[in-house]
């Protein structure tokens, strides 16, 4: 089971809601993907169109809400936006995102680990975004993370874990939950993930921009749990000599 | 007598004495789900219906949306 900051989650995928196609089509992504925390982003209303509300749908029940910060350029914006993730209900979980540069929407390290210390010393629960730094990892956990959250690649790229080496020294040193966020695109590179020790992952757009986003939630639901089955089994030692699996002996009648 | 304030950027006239609940109402959002910021302070939810909009107040109307 998935603890994090004391919360028990039978599931260690965490889904994102962004850019599916109706809600419905998210709806169902959703139970099937067998989640129980999902993430929302907060913008201003769109006053020409009252009724698109993404709560008229989200069962609030059902899902832990994981509020994100993104759009903030620094701590100063991603701390505005999660004291207003609070006011509106939605419980004191963060996503912290702060993201300067548009064309990458890579984190800012200095900003994030300052607006971490802030919110967790306001009693945010926050699972900041951040690089594959296994340094910044255990300097976020220091100030107040109630996880940390690699990215595998940059958000929305569908390239994989691209920073495995960096993200299994982050999963060694770890005193919280390791959520891998961004940048997974198939179930197999969850899987990799769960594989390598991850306590959990965090997909957005690879279910949502997938051809049937109900079935690829399902395969990413699949991949998790067999990921991290496969992690608790223990993998065999890799090596680069080929050592049969059939017997060597009782081959004399052949020759 | 109708004044002026600034709604998510946009220039809005309202009538006098119009408290914050009644303006998200009128605009046919659901309390429930909007966060408010009146002049860059968060308004509590059970706050709506006591404060009473200004004369060049500075709103924003917040809500969840679809994110990762």
């Amino acid at each position: 089971m998935l603890t994090i900051a004391g919360h028990i989650f039978k599931s260690r995928l965490l889904v994102g809601t962004g850019k599916f196609a109706s809600a419905e089509v998210m709806c169902r992504a959703l139970e099937a993907s067998g989640s129980e925390m999902v993430t929302v982003a907060l913008r201003r209303v769109d006053l020409d169109d009252p009724t698109d509300d993404i709560m008229r749908v989200l069962d609030r029940s059902r899902y832990v809400f994981l509020p994100n910060t993104s759009g903030a350029r620094d701590a100063d914006e991603a701390v505005r936006l999660a004291r207003m993730a609070r006011a509106s209900g939605g419980g004191d979980w963060l996503k912290l995102e702060v993201t300067p540069d548009p064309r990458t929407l890579l984190p800012d390290p200095v900003e994030t680990l300052r607006a971490t210390a802030i919110l967790a010393a306001e009693g945010f629960k926050v699972l900041p975004y951040m690089n594959a730094d296994p340094i910044l990892a255990l300097k976020l956990q220091d100030v107040g993370a109630a996880a940390v959250m690699p990215l595998g690649a940059p958000i929305g790229t569908n390239q994989g874990l691209l920073t495995r080496f960096q993200v299994e020294i982050i999963i060694e040193q770890a005193r919280v939950p390791v959520i891998v966020d961004a940048g997974l695109g198939l179930p197999s590179h969850a899987a990799e993930a769960m594989e390598i020790g991850a306590d959990a992952v965090l997909v957005n757009t690879a279910i949502a921009g997938a051809g049937d986003p109900v079935r690829m939630a399902r395969a990413f639901a699949q991949a998790v749990e067999a990921g991290r089955t496969a992690f608790e089994a223990g993998a065999g030692r890799r090596q680069s000599r080929a050592d049969a699996s059939s017997p060597a002996s009782g081959l004399g009648f052949l020759r | 007598m109708r004044m002026n304030i600034i709604c998510n950027g946009k220039e809005m006239a309202v009538v006098e004495g119009t408290t914050l609940e009644e303006l998200i109402l009128e605009l046919q959002l659901n309390p429930a789900t909007v966060v408010a910021e009146c002049d860059g302070r968060i308004v509590l939810r059970d706050e709506y219906s006591q404060v009473t909009l200004s004369q060049g107040a500075v709103l924003e109307l917040i809500r969840f949306v679809g994110g990762g």
